[in-house]
């Protein structure tokens, strides 16, 4: 690794910057650290069933627990056992929205781990590890971890032992630590954990010096799991899935406060069942929800048509991963955006609502199924892998005003004047739940008249597709502009949508450093209807447009391409499974696009 | 006893599914059932337009998936009376796994299988129950595939109401729809069913040849006697209920439902959201 480096002092903050090739990457890392912003980042890794997940689970914890904001996300294999597996952790005293492949520090518990990683560790970075590797490195700290766990008489406890040694590499005191082992681990395994923890601190040297901080009122919670409690929040009472990674996250949290919060959540034989179930259930009155991945996204497409014609509330949640067919099962994509915006055969109304973080997860959650009762339509709220399972630290979500609340005034309609599918100037008709007044509550998936009743009457057909695509013309007024991150005065306008938000938001902060141009991004969370105010705008102001998105044909600039006639500069795509990281996009865009 | 209305349909002349409505009518009405409360759920052919002919409320969903959406609306809301009317290509052949796997769940609905072997609404293809050797457009040189046995499946895979009627008996038809409606649990009962458009081969006097009651002799729970009594179709077949047993339903095994307050009433404490919120900080 040779390189070069060069010092600036620009904006108040003293630049410091390494450019070095990495190897295995082949392209250009630039490294940057701003005075005053401390975030480290490391990485821990060994083969499935080494119990690296429960470590880094720990290690998360107890770092959060001291007042200190993490991002962590899992790089895992489709196998419980073997295989090459970890964990990336990011922590520091400033809000952080994603990963980074530049590592301070790695911890490995096999030799692969090394192997693979150590072109991505910095030049003053350090390889945590056992003695037993024989590995050449200036940065290793080995230790006699295997010996201690062993004697420790458990060696599943070199995990805590590894965690001890972190802890005091960075200058971190192990506080906290009976209540965080308390909380992951069974009773009969903290004890000798805790020790094992303390001795590995003893073991190690400190390294790093980081500030005290306090943030210790943040949540720590994933992307699957934000997504699950807003529903929750929003007042949800059936869930109905098939497992399939990886949405299964959402279904076993909604499983574990099911009781409490008195929602039903029910396993179905297959993914067909689980949309009509969740179509059965909404009609009938119940908030209801569904969620899966691509493949048994599939298999849901006609019922999705049902909801449309029928105008059944839904929500049908789609954790992207790569496709086609099996794909990559536990990686990341971003590639069922133009299939789930025309998925179903016919023409309806419907809503796709990307999910860019931690915090969009609750809180579009909600305002999705709240839109979807108040327009009768289905949404498909579009998450991925990455988002899905990576971890972050945010504000506490507002918990005020949630729940979706009945409109007491439709249940007034008098015996026998009730139309289910009253033709309305804003095409949306009264909506009762069957059962609870004296009117007959009718659904068809036919073509069907006010009453609901099948018909093949020319007029009535145009006169309910009017109706329903009026529906679309109100929401498309709701729809919400996506979010402008950068400079005011910008030359080169980047454009991304869900889970890329974090690194793009990040990349554009590192491009805006240096002298390479100004920089600004629109990141959507609502992607379709495509809102294209805020679009049109910032866009008249740009020279260069360049279109992220993690898959092969750039979906997104399709889309904006078909509904507005923007044409993008260039696309960054990625399409590997490996979420596409701050650091990559600012390589890719210097050695793809200004070069 | 309630007023319920039937309207207008779009059925052949002649076709077994008057009878089926009729009979479902009186039923309901017999049950005293409040029509406001009851809830008619079909798929898609010419049986599953049944909700669309009587005064209740209606769900018409997709070719199949009947069975999906009557238990999540009963899930819903038990205050429902739920029954699924729909053809035995719709309940067997489109949504076979949905039949297997609500048959496990046990949810208290009701289904009217308008078995009348052949798909109807397409204009007569073989269907899951389709006689050996029947001719049809497709099955050019006759049907191939041996029948589904509806019934012996159903026992076999633990339904605690199995029952065979024929639309040509109505009083008989009525009782056992009667039955099935008040049964705690799913409740299964495949009605043979004339189609006098499409069906050559089991006419209404194919049927009335063979069928007959299974009279008190008949021990219907036992599932051993059910199992064979259910495999009888040839020269003979038995109408009435092979297989009864009490089983738990879903709701009672539900910790959430078995309270027997209707799922849409339960409101969340709000203190929930601040308990899992806590959790994450
Ligand atoms: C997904 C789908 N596939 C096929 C069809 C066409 N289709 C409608 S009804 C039907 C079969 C009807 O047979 P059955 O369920 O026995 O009802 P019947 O008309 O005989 O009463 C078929 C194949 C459809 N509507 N949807
Ligand atoms: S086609 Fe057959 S099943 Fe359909 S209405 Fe006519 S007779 Fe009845
Ligand atoms: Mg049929």
């Amino acid at each position: 690794m040779g390189g070069i480096c060069r010092i600036r002092f620009e904006g108040g903050l003293l630049t410091y910057q390494s450019r070095e090739i990495d190897k295995s990457l082949r392209y250009l890392i630039f490294i940057n650290y701003k005075g005053g912003i401390i975030i480290y980042n490391v990485l821990i890794g060994g083969t499935a069933g080494q119990g690296i997940e429960t470590m880094a689970t720990i290690l998360q914890k107890l770092l959060k627990d001291s007042g200190y904001h993490v991002f962590a996300v899992r790089d895992v294999m489709s196998r419980v056992r073997g295989g090459h597996n970890f964990t990336l952790l990011r922590f520091g005293i400033e809000a952080i929205q994603s990963h980074s492949d530049i590592l301070d520090g790695i911890i490995a518990f096999d030799e692969d781990t090394i192997k693979l990683h150590v072109a991505q560790l910095k030049q003053d970075g350090f390889i945590l590890c056992d003695t037993q590797w024989k590995i050449e490195d200036s940065r290793i700290i080995s230790l006699e971890m295997v010996s201690l766990a062993k004697q420790l008489g458990n060696i599943r406890t070199i995990g805590s032992i590894a965690i001890g040694a972190l802890l005091k590499i960075f200058g971190l005191k192990p506080l906290h630590m009976d209540e965080v082992l308390g909380k992951y681990l069974k009773e009969q395994y903290k004890e000798v954990n805790k020790k094992a923890l303390l001795q590995g601190y003893d073991m190690a040297v400190s390294k790093y010096e980081i500030p005290e901080h306090n943030d210790r009122d943040l949540l720590m919670i994933s992307g699957n799991q934000a997504l699950a409690f807003g529903a929750i929040a929003a007042g949800l009472k059936f869930y109905c899935a098939y497992p399939m990674s990886p949405s299964t996250s959402i279904m076993e949290f909604l499983a574990s406060k099911s009781d409490k919060a008195g929602i039903v959540v029910e396993q179905a034989e297959d993914e067909i069942a689980a949309i009509n179930m969740a179509i059965g259930a909404s009609f009938a009155g119940a908030v209801a929800m569904t969620g899966t991945s691509g493949g048994g996204f599939c298999l849901m497409v006609e019922a999705l048509g049902l909801s449309g014609i029928a105008e059944i509330p839904l929500v049908v949640v789609d954790v992207q991963r790569p496709g086609p067919a099996t794909g990559l099962p536990t990686r990341t994509e971003q590639s069922d955006l133009k299939f789930v915006i025309s998925a179903s055969h016919g023409e309806f109304p419907r809503m796709v609502i990307a999910i860019r973080n931690h915090k969009d997860a609750f809180y579009q959650t909600m305002r999705a199924l709240k839109l979807s009762k108040k327009y009768q339509i289905p949404i498909i709220l579009l998450s991925d892998q990455y988002l899905a399972d990576s971890v972050a630290t945010i504000e506490p979500y507002d918990l005020t005003d949630m729940a979706i609340q009945e409109d007491n005034e439709l249940l007034d309609s008098k015996e026998g004047n009730y139309l289910r599918y009253r033709i309305t100037q804003d095409g949306i008709s009264p909506l009762l739940i069957p059962g609870k007044t004296k009117n007959f509550v009718t659904a068809d998936s036919d073509e069907h008249d006010e009453r609901g009743w099948i018909t093949e009457d020319a007029e009535v057909r145009n006169a309910m597709m009017n109706k329903r695509f009026r529906k679309w013309d109100k929401l498309k007024n709701e729809v919400q502009e996506p979010e402008f991150v950068g400079e005011d005065s910008y030359d080169t306008l980047l454009l991304g949508w869900g889970s890329t938000y974090g690194p793009i938001v990040e990349s554009v902060n590192i491009l805006n450093q240096d002298s390479y141009g100004k920089y600004a991004a629109l990141i959507f969370g609502d992607i379709y209807p495509l809102p294209e105010k805020l679009l049109k705008e910032k866009v008249s102001n740009a020279k260069k447009i360049i279109n992220i998105e993690q898959n092969a044909t750039g979906q997104l600039a399709d889309l904006i391409r078909e509904r507005t006639g923007i044409v993008c500069t260039s696309n960054i795509l990625k399409y590997d499974g490996r979420q596409i990281s701050k650091d990559e996009i600012v390589n890719r865009i210097r050695k793809e696009v200004l070069e | 006893m309630s007023k319920i209305t039937t309207y207008e349909t779009a059925w052949c002349p002649g076709c077994g599914n008057f009878n089926i409505l009729d009979c479902l009518k009186t039923a309901l009405e017999e049950l005293n059932k409040d029509p406001y409360e009851v809830l008619m759920v079909g798929g898609i052919g010419q049986a599953a337009k049944l909700p669309q002919y009587i005064s209740t409320n209606s769900f018409c969903g997709l070719h199949g998936r009947a069975l999906p959406a009557a238990v999540a609306a009963k899930i819903a809301n038990e205050k429902l009376t739920v029954i699924v009317n729909s053809g035995e290509g719709d309940s067997y052949g489109e949504g076979g796994n949905h039949f297997l796997h609500n048959i496990r769940r046990n949810v208290d609905i009701t289904h009217f299988v308008h078995d009348n072997q052949i798909y109807g609404l397409t204009k007569g293809q073989a269907s899951p129950t389709s006689m050996v050797g029947m001719i049809t457009e497709v099955q050019i040189h006759g049907n191939a595939n041996i029948p589904l046995n509806p019934v012996l499946l159903a026992i076999a895979g633990g339904a605690g109401f199995v029952a065979r009627a024929f639309s040509g008996r109505q009083e008989h038809l009525i009782n056992i729809m009667k039955q099935a409606i008040e049964y705690e649990g799913y409740a299964i009962v495949d009605i043979l069913q004339p189609c006098v458009s499409f069906n050559k081969l089991n006419t209404f006097s194919f049927y009335s040849q063979r069928v007959y009651e299974l009279d008190s002799s008949y021990d219907c729970t036992d599932k051993t006697a059910a199992l064979l009594k259910a495999m009888e179709f040839e020269d003979k077949i038995p109408l009435g209920i092979l297989y009864k047993e009490n089983k738990s339903t879903f709701h009672q095994k539900n910790i959430i439902l078995k309270s027997g307050m209707p799922l849409i009433d339960l409101q969340y404490d709000p203190v929930i959201l601040d308990t899992i919120m806590n959790e994450f900080i």
